[in-house]
């Protein structure tokens, strides 16, 4: 268990290494192009930056106030439509790039939060209300309640439907 | 809650902080390249009008495009104005949002491979089955 993490962790150095590598051969390549992207980086975690440390109270306060059987109850296996409704409206009302929320996800998970929640939270991050407005101007007012119900009720179809392939194991 | 618990706490956070720390730097210095090497306009020439195969590139293009929300509805509404398939629209504004091919390493690491690599592909169809649903849909109302 503690090797596997080891490795884990290794994993996301080795990740991190190889992008690194991947800037300095742009760099050799097109440095222009090299420099405007380490700009735009830049630039991005300036912008991510208060939303990962969001993210990361969030979790200073789930690890405080939420223990294990608190959470499996709330996003377990026998959450029910509590645990579908806190992932979905979860989901809608957080902010930032996905991957931001990888950590808080992942430690939920690791104290039972079910697979089907995890999906149905990162499906719904595609309802934002803050861009609501945007999407009435562009695409009209049922455009936006047509998709966003269909949005909603894939999310719950995925969960579903990955419990079931993550259960399924070839003989 | 006693004091030992809100240590406890902060420590546990600050260990999650470290770890994952160089994945999203990693995410992050990857989609500044993708953002700076790919301009907007690139969206617009490569749509051909094709019934069935814009609703396919739109989802191809929106799973490997990356950036907030509100950008994929932009050049999504602009794709629109510019005479492309609402199907092909929808398909790639909703691969951009829930497909995410640049950050699946990250995925895969902290989820599972398997779990990735289903949750993405899931996302990829659902793409085109609710445009394809939308389109009727509206079509009705």
């Amino acid at each position: 268990m503690k090797k596997d993490s080891i490795k884990k962790n290794k994993g996301k150095w080795i990740f991190f290494g190889a992008v690194m590598v991947l800037y300095l051969v742009l760099a050799l390549i097109n440095l222009s192009l090299a420099k405007e992207s380490f700009l735009e980086f830049l630039n991005l975690f300036r912008k991510i930056f208060p939303i990962f440390v969001l993210v990361l109270f969030f979790m200073f306060i789930s690890g405080l106030f939420f223990n294990a059987k608190k959470i499996t109850r709330s996003l377990g296996e026998n959450a029910g439509l509590k645990g579908w409704l806190i992932s979905i409206i979860g989901g809608i009302l957080s902010s930032g790039p996905s991957y931001i929320w990888y950590p808080l996800l992942s430690e939920l998970k690791k104290n039972g939060m079910r697979d089907a929640f995890i999906v149905a939270f990162f499906y719904n991050r595609a309802v934002k209300i803050s861009i609501l407005p945007m999407m009435i101007y562009y695409f009209g007012l049922s455009f936006v309640i047509v998709l966003t119900f269909y949005m909603i009720l894939f999310s719950i179809i995925n969960g579903v439907l990955m419990e079931k392939f993550l259960k399924f194991k070839l003989k | 809650m006693t004091l030992l618990r809100v240590k406890e706490s902060f420590i546990k956070t600050l260990k999650s902080f470290k770890q994952i720390l160089p994945m999203i730097l990693g995410v992050i210095m990857l989609v500044a390249l993708f953002i700076t090497a790919v301009p907007k306009s690139f969206y617009n020439i490569i749509f051909t009008g094709n019934k069935i195969i814009d609703p396919l590139l739109g989802a191809t293009l929106g799973s490997i495009a990356i950036g907030q929300p509100i950008t994929s509805y932009i050049i999504g509404g602009e794709l629109l104005n510019h005479g492309v398939s609402l199907i092909a629209v929808i398909a790639f504004i909703l691969a951009w949002v829930s497909v995410g091919t640049i950050q699946l390493p990250a995925e895969s690491m902290i989820f599972g491979k398997k779990f990735a690599i289903i949750r993405n592909f899931m996302s990829f169809i659902s793409a085109l089955i609710i445009a394809i649903l939308t389109t009727l849909t509206l079509s009705f109302l």
